[in-house]
């Protein structure tokens, strides 16, 4: 039925390639953007809006599934198919989207109430069996749809209109909750920063498997501010924590190498991490960051580096990406082992008419 | 009610064979003492022999309830006959009890003059004492007016098999084969298919499958020899009409009827299921048929297992998700989505004893109303229910029917009696079943005012109202569907009030367009002069039959109609209704179908309900039917006999 051309990437493997390059004008929609002025989904769909094209995909078989909330409008303004469903539960019909369509590129759309709330057990179920699906998750830190009151990635003590005596909750950490759910891709980016978003983005897709990509996405709003000890260019050298696979985990200003004067090394005391002065070890113990690694134990410890208040440090990259067999793809090889070579009416006979049976003449 | 009715004594050898158009027998023991197991072979080896059945299951809610006690007696309740019958029958004639419990929790349900054979063995005053009882009935004389046969089943089947070198245990678990020759060899029933099935069975462990038959060809043999049992029991099969047969259980019925809907509209199927009783043999079925094409996903949740099956939908499958009413509780917003997105879905809700938890392994209709209103907003959807295990075929095929012609969620409501019991089944012939044009889109259907052709995701057919379906992958096709109020037409976010005032009507008028796709009910009423109409849904169409028979028989009128589609109501439901004097609605629930009944018809049906986790007994109804009838005819004291 379709054209199905192998493409370069596992993640794509069965979606059919386009014949001609599309372009971002294809990829929108003819429907009015309804985010608050300054928002950060403006920028995440602008860099959706350019990357998607660069797949090389028919544009028919992209989908976009979200959930509820600001984030979850995106499907409205990319013109591919889509489904705005109810809160919480993208990622479990997108999971029976993609069981049912090896030929389909899906990606979730969620928040961080959305993902981590209301919808946490499908996110980490989605995780864990790893659905070939992409998800995209908008964290604010706040709820905005309905203005204002703290997420499960408010810090603590927040004040909002409900919590006036400030919040109690202990937040999720998205990266390490993904982690422990040992999802095969996880990664962190931020949503002003449009040429390592796409970067990311553009890994997550070429990824077979369930890709979390967290991003920090400023709500201008009801906690405008959230993300400014990443994006000042007074704090951010000290506060980015760089991930780039193959190289050590260097940041903070410049030292006599050029990179980095801080850096991440092994803390056996803790068996995880901790920052050191890059001048106060050997340049050869900083870590060096393995995505690959089949072990999440180094990922996750580099996770807890996130200062859950005002993240005045924050690791940003890919933590994890490594290969699993997906769930979909399994699912479909068992259907194809069942059904091979049979002509599929005379069976149904054959099914009705199975075990003991008698004739009445 | 009296079962042994049409006695004709003859003899054959030295033993005498009385003859009887339909027996009740109960298996009763404890929950691990595989009476499932034992009635089940037994209801094959009657339906292979021809006589028409009808079986009850009815077990704990727990795995292994602590044994000897009351709440862990299993039982298997099986009734065959040689004419067409219409339930598992209300007082068994024969019980058999393996232990003081089964006993205690099931004497009451039995009639002076019929058979209990007890299992001597495990009267030991300890299980006497768990089951409640001082002194033993057995020896007490309480049994006076009871043939029983009190018999050392356990001690005879552990000295049968103890050439296999059996731990003692495990030699007597091997009773339940020694009772099931027993009772196999008083009513005659055929052997073999027993013996090829402990054979398969217990293929792997030789010694295991040896005590079994060994125990099987005693029990029987016991019989043969023994002065103990001085009557064999004949019944002749009953005559049916024409075709192959097999026995079916409600939940085996439905989940063939899912594969057959799937074959039917060439789509494929995804189930989205969570574990849950009594709906998860239907999870466990349909896991065994992928190839058909079947995918099962056994979710983390209810919510997620509909959501797959709507995701799925999306993508051009026949979305299916299974459960009981908790799981509906659960899934009521995502069938709301379903609702709003018009995608087909197949919704069963195998009801079950209620409110929360409730009766788990028991059977109840209370989930009509949240079937009907359970969602927020006006949220109509077409409800279907099958009225005999059999059926839970033919309903499944017309419930994906609907889903798939009207882009609708549809909820088929089976019970936790249908799922479990068994009947005699006509297999269809596959070529003559109906097909499901699921009439994909597969080009743009609307001209916009430049000229351009475009797709409007809820232009409508305008006889079914039913919109386009367009799953991914067809250029030019691209839309987005969501739960947020659409325009008209073209599908996009709107919050304008006029149109989703036209909106909530035209998925109301669309779902109420469905009566035009059934045909108009048939009222039974073979006089035609009946002034009393008995009207049910789903599992009680049985015992309302089978009471209706009786007040036939004792020469009053009534009517019977039954109704296959809750939502909408056929067509013709109101003018039937409006023609009988009174009507008479039984119902395992408060009053549930009574409510709608009236609510859009405006006629005073009388209701008579039950909600004791049992089906309807048939002499029960009778009764009730009984006094609307005399008491309708008593003024002129006419009664047409």
């Amino acid at each position: 039925m379709h054209n199905l051309t192998e493409l370069p990437f596992p993640g794509l493997r069965g979606v059919p390639v386009a014949e001609f390059p599309g372009n971002r004008k294809e990829y929108t929609s003819d429907q009015e953007v309804r985010w608050c002025p300054g928002c950060g989904d403006y920028a995440v769909l602008s860099a959706v809006q350019g990357f998607l094209p660069q797949l090389g995909l028919k544009r028919e078989n992209i989908v976009f599934v979200s959930g509820i909330g600001c984030s979850s409008r995106f499907p409205y303004y990319l013109n591919t198919y889509g489904m705005h469903s109810i809160h919480g539960r993208a990622p479990a019909i997108a999971t029976g989207l993609v069981t049912s369509r090896a030929d389909l590129s899906v990606w979730v759309v969620t928040g961080d109430g959305d993902a981590l709330s209301i919808g946490g057990n499908h996110l980490i179920h989605a995780l864990r069996r790893n659905v070939n699906l992409k998800i995209l998750l908008f964290n604010n830190r706040i709820y905005g749809l309905t203005k204002g009151q703290y997420s499960p990635t408010s810090e603590p003590g927040k004040v909002t209109k409900s919590t006036p005596m400030g919040s109690l909750d202990n937040p999720f950490n998205p990266v390490s909750l993904a982690l422990g759910a040992e999802a095969t891709f996880v990664a962190r980016t931020i949503d002003s920063d449009r040429k390592h978003l796409t970067e990311v983005l553009t890994a997550a897709a070429q990824h077979r498997g369930t890709a979390l990509v967290e991003i920090y996405q400023n709500c201008p709003i009801f906690n405008d501010g959230a993300f400014d000890a990443i994006k000042s260019n007074d704090t951010k050298a000290d506060a980015i924590i760089p991930l780039v696979h193959g190289e050590p985990i260097r940041f903070g200003a410049p030292g006599e190498d050029g990179l980095g004067s801080k850096g991440i090394v092994l803390d056996p005391a803790t068996g995880g991490v901790r920052v050191v002065r890059v001048a106060d070890v050997d340049a050869a113990d900083v870590l060096v960051h393995d995505a690959r690694a089949e072990d999440p134990t180094t990922a996750f410890a580099l996770s807890r580096l996130t200062d859950a208040s005002n993240l005045d440090q924050a690791p940003i990259g890919i933590f994890r990406s490594v290969d699993r067999p997906t769930y979909d793809d399994l699912a479909r090889d068992q259907i194809r082992t069942a059904t091979a070579g049979q002509d599929r009416f005379q069976a149904l006979a054959g099914l009705l008419a199975g075990g003991d049976t008698w004739t009445v003449e | 009610m009296t079962s042994s009715t049409g006695t004709t004594p003859a003899r054959t050898g030295d033993r005498q064979v009385e003859r009887l158009d339909r027996v009740i027998i109960r298996f009763a023991g404890d929950s691990g003492d595989g009476m499932q197991l034992t009635g089940d072979r037994f209801t094959q080896e009657t339906a292979s022999f021809g006589n028409d059945l009808s079986t009850l299951p009815n077990f704990p809610a727990e795995i292994r309830a602590p044994q000897g006690t009351i709440p862990g007696v299993s039982s298997f309740q099986v009734h065959f006959a040689n004419y067409d019958i219409l339930t598992p029958g209300d007082r068994p004639d024969v019980l058999v009890a393996m232990n003081p419990a089964a006993l205690k929790a099931n004497i009451t349900d039995m009639r002076a003059g019929s058979t209990i054979i007890a299992d001597s063995h495990d009267f030991t005053s300890r299980n006497l004492s768990k089951a409640g009882y001082s002194d033993n009935p057995l020896e007490d004389g309480s049994l006076d007016d009871f043939n029983l046969h009190a018999l050392d089943l356990t001690g005879m089947t552990v000295e049968a098999v103890k050439e296999f070198g059996l731990s003692r245990k495990d030699a007597a678990r091997a009773k339940n084969m020694f009772a099931l020759g027993l009772l196999s060899w008083m009513y005659g029933r055929p052997t073999q298919g027993t013996i090829d099935f402990i054979e398969a069975r217990f293929a792997k462990k030789p010694a295991i499958r040896d005590a079994n038959l060994t125990a099987f060809k005693t029990g029987w043999n016991f019989g043969e020899t023994t002065e103990a049992f001085a009557i064999r029991y004949e019944v002749k099969p009953a005559r049916m009409p024409e075709g192959t047969y097999r026995n079916i259980t409600g939940n085996v019925a439905l989940s063939y009827g899912i594969v057959a809907a799937g074959q039917l509209s060439g789509l494929d199927v995804l189930l989205g299921a969570y574990p849950i009783t009594p709906a998860s043999d239907i999870l466990h079925e349909l896991s065994k048929h992928k190839n058909f094409g079947v995918t099962t996903f056994q979710a983390e949740d209810e919510i997620a297992a509909i959501g797959a099956a709507i995701g799925a939908s999306f993508g051009g499958s026949l979305g299916v998700t299974t459960t009981s009413g908790p799981g509906i509780a659960l899934k009521s917003e995502t069938i709301g989505l379903a609702v709003m997105l018009e995608l087909p879905l197949l919704v069963v809700d195998v009801q079950r004893g209620g409110p929360s938890t409730g009766l788990p392994t028991k059977t109840e209709q209370a989930d009509l109303l949240q079937a009907m209103f359970g969602r927020n907003g006006e949220a109509p959807i077409p409800i279907v229910a099958p009225q005999s295990p059999a059926d839970c075929f033919d309903a499944a095929v017309e419930a994906a029917r609907i889903a798939v012609t009207y882009r609708t969620p549809v909820m088929l409501l089976s019970d936790g009696m249908l799922a479990n019991s068994s009947e005699p089944w006509r297999i269809p012939d596959v070529s003559e079943l109906p097909t499901i044009d699921p009439a994909f889109a597969t080009s743009p259907n609307h001209v916009a005012d430049d000229g351009t052709e475009t797709f409007h995701p809820y232009k409508r057919d305008p006889d079914t109202l039913a919109r386009p379906w367009a799953p991914p992958g067809i250029p030019g096709l691209e839309h987005r569907i969501g739960g947020i109020e659409k325009k008209d037409g073209t599908g996009e976010i709107s919050y304008d009030p006029a149109n989703h005032d036209l909106m909530v009507r035209t998925r109301q008028a669309k779902v109420d367009g469905v009566a035009r796709s059934i045909p108009d009910l048939e009222v039974d009423d073979p006089c035609g002069r009946a002034r009393v109409l008995a009207l049910g849904w789903g599992s009680t169409y049985g015992p309302i039959g089978a009471g209706v028979r009786r007040v036939r028989k004792a020469g009053y009128d009534i009517a019977q109609v039954h109704l296959r589609h809750l939502n909408p109501f056929p067509s013709n439901l109101g003018d039937i209704l409006r023609s009988y004097d009174q009507v008479i609605v039984p119902e395992m629930n408060l009053g549930q179908l009574s409510m709608l009944l009236r609510a859009k018809y405006l006629v005073d049906v009388q209701s008579y309900t039950s909600v004791r986790g049992v089906p309807f007994g048939a002499e029960e109804l009778c009764s009730v039917f009984m006094d609307i009838v005399k008491n309708l005819s008593a003024p002129d004291a006419a009664n047409h006999s």
